[in-house]
Order: structure tokens, then C-alpha cells, then sequence
């Protein structure tokens, strides 16, 4: 095999990095200190890792797109790999190909045709092989023609808190390799990406902080959380902000405690989110139902990952649907949402708190992985216009919980607030909360009391976006994470006759869709999972069943390439 | 019944069995209530599901009853969100030391401030009639239908290991009494134990109230409940029982005073605004 070639590359406009090293090596070092130093360097940046599940040892790599314009989706192609350990090639190898150049320690990798940069050697010189990466960050700055002084500065701050000589070390290493880098560029690379001025004052966020950030602006002041990959994130980025913010976070002993410690707080008047994936998810399921019947608001985040059971840990996947969908014994409404991007993930998790509240139903967040572990620069979110609504009212002596109203929605009244009594009840209940079996009259009426809410909550859905041709003949079918990958390949695929249609609303699904399939000729549908979970309540919905499908479910998110070659056999022949 | 504000005005009524051991402890705690002069607005009785369970429905005071087994999680959210709140919790040997078990070790760990009661009758009441994690060694049921052989749980033993810092046992024979160690429990400042003896007539024939009465005794002014290692030897001596409050830690600080939110401001959550410049804060680092 010929890793790559290692004369007269050029790259223009988009440039797709890839460093891959073993569980410890430091590519999250590297990836942290390279995206912020290229942005600030004035480009725009895409990040996305993928991972094992250990805390040693095997391959871990992280893709880093730097281009002249927006890029926000994976890509499969590798223009410049850097692998910090040998096993990096082989698992990579599928994405590699005679276009791939190769940077690294010849001896230790030992691909032919490889550019040799002695990162661990020029490590060693400055006492320690552990400044290797720093090395390769370097390396890769100098070749993009970032300012040496914003390097070494940046490296410094980066490591403020380390010991100084650590810190002077660092920036030491990263001149190295930055020196390394501007010869590179002069001789060998030759680089064509443009800096857009513009984008200064974005900011970077994965979509774990995005989830987080969504719901502290929804008025969420209560997380409850028990540790689980990929939800991990939110519960970690909470916790740091509870040191400013007024949260009480708490790691509970199981997923259990979890839901019913969300739903004890809400009912207490706070706002509170349980976050977690879909085990976890699994064992809230009686919790779930208990929300429905007492008609507690509540906020669920449920980042997906493969399953079944264990399934892999630290991949992607779209399966869960299902379960979210269906979670919870007995008949109750309830609201799904799942954020498209990172600035979607923000606005829907804000979001999700209000529709909780209004309606008092549960309100599941639905990532996954990949939304969860990457990042792009985007525009800073407006937050000026940002209010938290108050549902809650301050209760009177003759206060009753489930008082029957038009709408379905009782005046939601909290313990303490008022001179009233709240009583809320798992069982079937009265106006008033207590337990009843009065299966003649009450039963009916509770019943059709929750349900009568779906009407007002089909007021607030967030309708899909429409993207592309006006006058399509073909129609993409997608939702959730996989918006900006399917954005790009449709904009490769250049077509007069594509459009895509993509949900982050996904249940109760608005009226109107049927009208949008009816004027495809071809309609395909791509999602994360081996079944087409959303493809069976698109035809429960509109009564079409869509046959053609795109599925992806080997743990990895779908690339714009792959999605290009799949998507252009549905694409009328002109 | 004396006039007691949480006591319903109208008849009410209750699913539980004539001569039932709920109906004493019922009245044990109506009274502990009116005593401790608490208001209504400011208790919130919490429950999973089975016949104890049922205790808020019959007590004119907030309620959060939820399901089986799961009674502490919203309990202890309930009290971390409010504090100002006097927050019981109701519960039965299955729904507690069973199903609920683990929320129970790791409540024990939390500490929260709030009571918790448990109507311990050795038996599933509600399902009618199983063995539950007290039910005693050789009793038979249509379930354990050659008798129980699974070691019973002893919740007091369990507790003191837990080191929580009020643990008790009393008995539904003797409402006085138990209405006495409720008050002390309700007053004690974290998470507080009290298991209650209490006779099962329908589905539990072999510890009735003359069982319970036979095998029990009180602990004297003498004994010190202070002493763990002592607290612990008590809590393993079984029939008969001691009754009274066995363990007593008076030194740790409850799960809500160690909330950062409370630090500097005692305020429950659902008074306070958020400040959305926090928000603004975080991103604006994010450039
Ligand atoms: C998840 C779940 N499992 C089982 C039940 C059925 N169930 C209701 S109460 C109960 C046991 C009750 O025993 P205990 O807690 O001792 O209460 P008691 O009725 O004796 O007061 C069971 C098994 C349930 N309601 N929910
Ligand atoms: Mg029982």
C-alpha cells in the first residue's frame, strides 16, 4: 500500500486534518490547543472525535477541518494524517487513500512514502517525549501560516496553570514544531485556504455545552444525572456551572433516582433535567409514565448511542427513537425534540423547559455522540431576548391540582406557594390528587383530560426545514444530527431537482406533511439506524411508506462523502 | 379525634383493613403534626405505593405520592429545592427495604433532612400477602410456600452501619410512644429512620399485636444512643426488639446545608430569577 506521496501537495480552500493516537497519547491536547489557535488565526473549523471506550491504549482520532468558508459536517477523506502510534493506520486505512499525506515519526510508523517530522525526538531534546504533541500542534499551525507569537502566546496561556517550566517548555515545543511547519508549507505543502475576518467573535461549543448552556438559559437549576457516555458532558459542564449559576447538582445512585429526583424537584417548583443515554434512559421508563400521570414537567436528555444493551459505548447512532417514543406504561402525551446543529442543540434545550412547563408533559432532548462531540465556530447565540416563562401560580385555600379544564392544562400550583395543598398522585386521581377507581365517570375524564393537551402543544411544533430546490423531484428525509452532513452533500450533489426536508420536531409531528411527499417523485429517507424508526411515524403520520432508505448503524456518523455516492442513484438522470 | 388541622373536616375514606396497625400509627402522627405546631402549607407527605404508602391521602398536608419504591429521590429533591418545607416520607417494608432499596443506602449517604417512617409488618400488605425483606425465618406464604429462608433484613443494624444520624423503632400498639419518637424524628436536623411495628391482620397471622407486644421492650433513660458500637449491638439484639430511638448523631450536616446554592442565599429556588448574563458570561469564553 502507498500512504500518500510526499511532493508538490496542494490543498485548497478545505483541508481535512486527522490526528490519531492511542488513549492517553494527548489528541484531545492537541485538538483543544489547535482548533482555538486556528480560529483565532481566522479560520473556520470543524471538530469531531471518535473514540474507544478505554482510558488506555488503542486508536483514537479526531477530524479537523479548516476551510475559507463554514464547514460543520464529517467528512471521510484524510488530507493530512497525523498518527502518533502504528495501529492509527490500519484503522484508518478505510478513510486513506493515495491523496493522504502522511506526518510523522518514520521509524514508529513506518508508512511508506511519509513526510518524517521527529515529533518525539524534538520532544526528547527539550527534556520530556510527552511534548511531542505539542510538537505536531505546532507543525500543523506552521503550516497554515498562523503568526509564530500567537502560537507560543496562545500555547502559554493554554498551559497557564501548569508549572513554569512546563509551560515554557510547551511553548518551546510548539515553536519547534511551528518552524517546522513554515518550511513545510515553502517546499512541500502548499496550502490555499482563506482567513475570514468575520467570524472573530465566534464562539466554538460542542454540542454537550450547547445542551447544557440551552437548558441554564431554559431556567434549569436542577441536574440530576447518572455518569453514562456520550450524556457525560452535560452533567460535567452543569457542575462547572453551578460554581456561578444557582444549580444543585447531584449524581444519583441510578438511573431510577435519577427520574424521580427531577420530577420530586419540579413539583418542589424547580426546573429541573435528568440526562443520560438509552440504558439509562431504560430504567427511567416507570418514571417517565409517572411524570405523564401526575402531569409534572420534565426535561429528558437522552444521547444516543449504538445498542442494543451496552452496544458501543462511544459511537453514534439514531436508534433510540423508539425507545424515547414509546417509554412509560399507560397513555400520556409528550414532546420530542432533536436539535439538527449545535445552535439548534442550544435553542431546543432552552426550549424544552418552556414547553415542559406550559404543557406539563415530559420533553425529551434526543442527541447523540457525534452531536454531542463536535464542534464548529458559529455566530455567538443572542440571549437578549431570552426570558424564562412563569407557569407556576401562587394557590388559593381551594387550590385543586387537576382541576378540569378546556384546554387539558390544570393550574399548576407548588408546595408552599400559596395557602393551597398540592397533592400529587401516581395512581389515578380526582380533581383534587387523591387516588380514586371511580372507573364510571373520573377515569374517563382524566384520561381525556391529558390527551385534550396534545391540541395546544401541536400549536408550538417547530415545522421542518425545507432546504434546496423549490421544484424538487427528489425529497431527503432526515432529523437530528444528521442536518449539516446531508446540507453539504446535497450542495456537492448541485442538483435543480433536491431538496431536503429536516425534522429536529420530531413527536407529535405537525399536519403537512403529507403535501411536502406528495410533490416528491422519489423520497428517500436517512437516518442513524437500522430500521428507519422515523420512516415508520412518518407513515403512521401520512400514510406513506417510504422504501427507500439510507441507514447507517455501524457506530459512525454518516460522512458527506458517503452520503453523496448513496443519495445520487435516487437523483433523476439528466 | 380532637380538632387537629390535618385532619380532613369531611369523613374520608380509607383502604385500609378493619384493626388494621395504620390506623394507630395514623393517629400517632396526626398528633406528632398538631403538637410540633407545624402548618399545613409547610408539609409535603411523600410515598411510593402499598398500604402504608397510602398515608398522605389521609393526612390533610401537601402530597407527593409517587411509585413504588421510589419515595426519597423526590423527597430529597423536594427538601433541596425548598428547604422551608417539613418533608415526610411514608413507606412500607417492601416498598422501602426492598424495591426502594438502593435510594435507601444512598439516601443514607445524602443525608437529607427530611423523616422518614416505614410500617413495618413483615409482609407485602397491598399484593396481599408475600414475603417481604422483614418477613421472619420460617413463615410461609403462598408465595415462600415451604417458608422463608432468606435471611430477614434488619433495618435498625443496617441503619446504624449507615451511621444515620436518627435511627428509631417503635410500635403501632403504643401510639403514645410512637407519636413521642415521631416528634423527635420530625425535629432531628437530617435523615431520620423510624421503622414502625405494625400488625397486618389480614395477611399476616403470625406477628399480630400480641407478637409485637411480646417480643418488644423500651430502652431505658440509661442506654446511650450516642454510642455507635453500642447503638450497633442494640439494633442486632432481636426478640425481643428493643424499642425507642437507638442511634442518635447529632453531627452531621444535612445534604441541603452542604448546597452551594444555599450558601449565600436561603431563599428556596423556585423564589429566585435567573440571571441570564451568567449565560452571556460563559459564551462570551467561548470566543
Ligand atoms: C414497580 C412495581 N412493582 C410492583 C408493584 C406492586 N406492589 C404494590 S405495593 C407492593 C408491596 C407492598 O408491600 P409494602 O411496601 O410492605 O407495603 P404494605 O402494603 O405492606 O403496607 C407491591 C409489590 C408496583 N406497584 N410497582
Ligand atoms: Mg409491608
Amino acid at each position: 500500500m502507498v500512504w500518500g506521496k510526499a511532493v508538490a501537495h496542494i490543498i485548497k480552500e478545505d483541508l481535512s486534518v486527522v490526528l490519531a493516537g492511542e488513549a492517553g497519547q494527548g489528541i484531545q491536547t492537541i485538538e483543544a490547543i489547535l482548533t482555538r489557535l486556528l480560529k483565532r488565526g481566522g479560520f473556520n473549523i470543524f471538530a469531531t472525535k471518535e473514540y474507544m471506550s478505554r482510558v488506555r491504549g488503542g486508536v483514537n482520532s479526531t477530524e479537523i477541518r479548516i476551510a475559507s468558508h463554514k464547514v460543520s459536517a464529517f467528512l471521510d477523506r484524510i488530507d493530512i494524517l497525523i498518527p502518533l502510534n502504528r495501529e492509527s493506520l490500519p484503522h484508518l486505512a478505510y478513510r486513506t487513500g493515495e491523496n493522504t499525506l502522511i506526518i510523522g515519526e518514520k521509524d514508529k510508523i513506518g508508512a511508506q512514502g511519509m513526510l518524517d517530522v521527529p515529533f518525539t525526538k524534538i520532544g526528547l531534546e527539550l527534556g520530556n517525549a510527552i511534548y511531542a504533541n505539542v510538537v505536531a500542534v505546532g507543525m500543523v499551525a506552521g503550516l497554515l501560516g498562523i503568526d509564530r507569537t500567537l502560537c507560543s502566546d496562545y500555547t502559554a496561556e493554554y498551559f497557564a496553570r501548569q508549572p513554569e517550566d512546563v509551560r515554557l517548555k510547551n511553548r518551546e515545543a510548539v515553536t519547534r514544531g511551528h518552524e517546522i511547519g513554515v518550511n513545510l508549507a515553502r517546499e512541500t505543502i502548499w496550502i490555499e485556504i482563506k482567513r475570514d475576518p468575520g467570524i472573530a467573535g465566534d464562539i466554538m461549543i460542542t454540542g454537550g455545552e450547547a445542551v447544557a448552556l440551552g437548558a441554564l438559559a431554559g431556567g434549569c437549576n436542577y441536574l440530576c444525572a447518572y455518569p453514562m457516555s456520550p450524556a457525560t458532558s452535560v452533567l460535567v459542564n452543569m457542575a462547572d456551572y453551578s460554581k456561578r449559576a444557582d444549580i444543585i447538582v447531584e449524581q444519583v445512585e441510578d438511573e431510577v433516582g435519577v427520574v424521580n429526583m427531577a420530577i420530586g424537584a419540579w413539583y418542589a417548583g424547580a426546573r429541573a433535567m435528568a440526562s443520560t443515554s438509552g440504558g439509562g434512559f431504560a430504567l427511567m421508563t416507570e418514571g417517565i409514565s409517572l411524570a405523564g400521570a401526575i402531569e409534572t414537567p420534565l426535561v429528558v436528555h437522552v444521547a444516543q448511542r449504538p445498542g442494543p444493551a451496552t452496544g458501543l459505548p462511544t459511537r453514534t447512532e439514531q436508534g433510540d427513537l423508539n425507545l424515547v417514543l414509546y417509554a412509560g406504561h399507560g397513555v400520556f402525551p409528550r414532546i420530542i425534540l432533536a436539535p439538527r446543529s449545535i445552535e439548534d442543540a442550544f435553542i431546543l434545550s432552552r426550549k424544552a423547559f418552556d414547553l415542559a412547563d406550559k404543557h406539563q408533559v415530559p420533553v425529551f432532548i434526543l442527541t447523540d455522540q457525534y452531536l454531542m462531540d463536535s464542534y464548529y465556530n458559529t455566530p455567538l447565540f443572542a440571549t437578549e431576548e431570552l426570558r424564562i416563562g412563569k407557569y407556576v401560580t401562587e394557590t388559593k385555600e381551594d387550590y385543586a391540582r387537576y382541576r378540569l379544564t378546556e384546554n387539558g392544562v390544570s393550574p399548576r400550583g407548588i408546595p408552599g406557594h400559596g395557602s393551597g395543598i398540592v397533592r400529587v398522585d401516581s395512581d389515578e386521581h380526582d380533581e383534587g390528587g387523591f387516588i380514586t377507581e371511580d372507573f364510571i365517570e373520573t377515569r374517563n375524564r382524566m384520561v381525556e383530560k391529558r390527551l385534550r393537551k396534545f391540541d395546544a402543544i401541536r400549536e408550538d411544533i417547530v415545522t421542518p426545514i425545507l432546504r434546496g430546490a423549490r421544484d424538487y423531484k427528489t425529497l431527503l428525509i432526515g432529523w437530528g444530527s444528521t442536518f449539516h452532513a446531508l446540507s453539504e452533500a446535497m450542495d456537492r450533489l448541485d442538483r435543480k431537482d433536491v431538496a431536503m426536508l429536516h425534522f429536529s420536531w420530531l413527536y407529535p409531528l405537525p399536519t403537512g406533511i403529507r403535501e411536502y411527499l406528495a410533490r416528491a417523485q422519489t423520497i428517500v429517507i436517512i437516518e442513524g439506524n437500522a430500521t428507519a424508526q422515523f420512516g415508520d411515524q412518518l407513515k403512521l403520520a401520512t400514510g406513506v411508506d417510504i422504501g427507500n432508505r439510507i441507514l447507517k448503524y455501524n457506530g459512525m456518523p454518516f460522512s458527506v462523502e458517503e452520503l453523496v455516492e448513496k443519495i445520487r442513484p435516487y437523483t433523476v438522470r439528466s | 379525634m380532637t380538632a387537629n388541622r390535618f385532619n380532613f373536616e369531611q369523613t374520608i375514606d380509607i383502604a385500609w383493613c378493619p384493626g388494621c396497625g395504620n390506623y394507630a400509627i395514623r393517629r400517632a402522627l396526626l398528633a406528632a403534626l398538631e403538637e410540633l405546631g407545624l402548618e399545613r402549607e409547610k408539609v409535603v407527605m411523600v410515598s411510593g405505593i402499598g398500604q402504608a404508602a397510602k398515608m398522605p391521602q389521609y393526612i390533610n398536608a401537601h402530597f407527593f405520592n409517587g411509585l413504588h419504591g421510589r419515595a426519597l429521590p423526590p423527597a430529597t429533591a423536594i427538601k433541596a429545592c425548598n428547604p422551608d418545607l417539613t418533608v415526610i416520607v411514608e413507606s412500607g417494608d417492601g416498598d422501602m427495604y426492598g424495591e426502594g432499596g438502593n435510594h435507601f443506602l444512598h439516601a443514607t449517604r445524602r443525608n437529607p433532612d427530611i423523616t422518614l417512617f416505614v410500617h413495618d409488618n413483615m409482609i407485602y400488605g397491598l399484593t396481599k400477602g408475600q414475603a417481604s425483606p422483614t418477613t421472619r425465618l420460617g413463615m410461609k406464604t403462598p408465595v415462600q410456600v415451604e417458608g422463608v429462608f432468606e435471611k430477614p433484613l434488619n433495618p435498625m443494624a443496617l441503619a446504624v452501619s449507615l451511621d444515620v444520624p436518627f435511627v428509631a423503632r417503635a410500635s403501632a400498639a403504643d401510639i403514645d410512644q410512637t407519636k413521642e419518637i415521631m416528634k423527635r424524628a420530625i425535629l432531628h436536623r437530617g435523615f431520620s429512620l423510624v421503622d414502625i411495628f405494625q400488625p397486618c391482620v389480614s395477611f399476616n397471622k403470625f406477628n399480630t399485636f400480641k407478637w409485637f407486644k411480646d417480643n418488644s421492650y423500651y430502652l431505658d433513660d440509661a442506654y446511650d444512643p450516642t454510642d455507635r458500637v453500642g447503638a450497633f449491638r442494640k439494633a442486632l439484639e432481636e426478640e425481643p426488639f428493643p424499642l425507642g430511638i437507638i442511634y442518635l448523631n447529632n453531627d452531621r450536616a444535612p445534604f441541603e446545608e452542604n448546597l452551594p446554592v444555599y450558601r449565600h442565599d436561603k431563599r428556596p429556588l423556585y423564589q429566585r430569577d435567573f440571571p441570564m448574563e451568567i449565560i452571556r458570561d460563559i459564551l462570551k469564553q467561548k470566543t
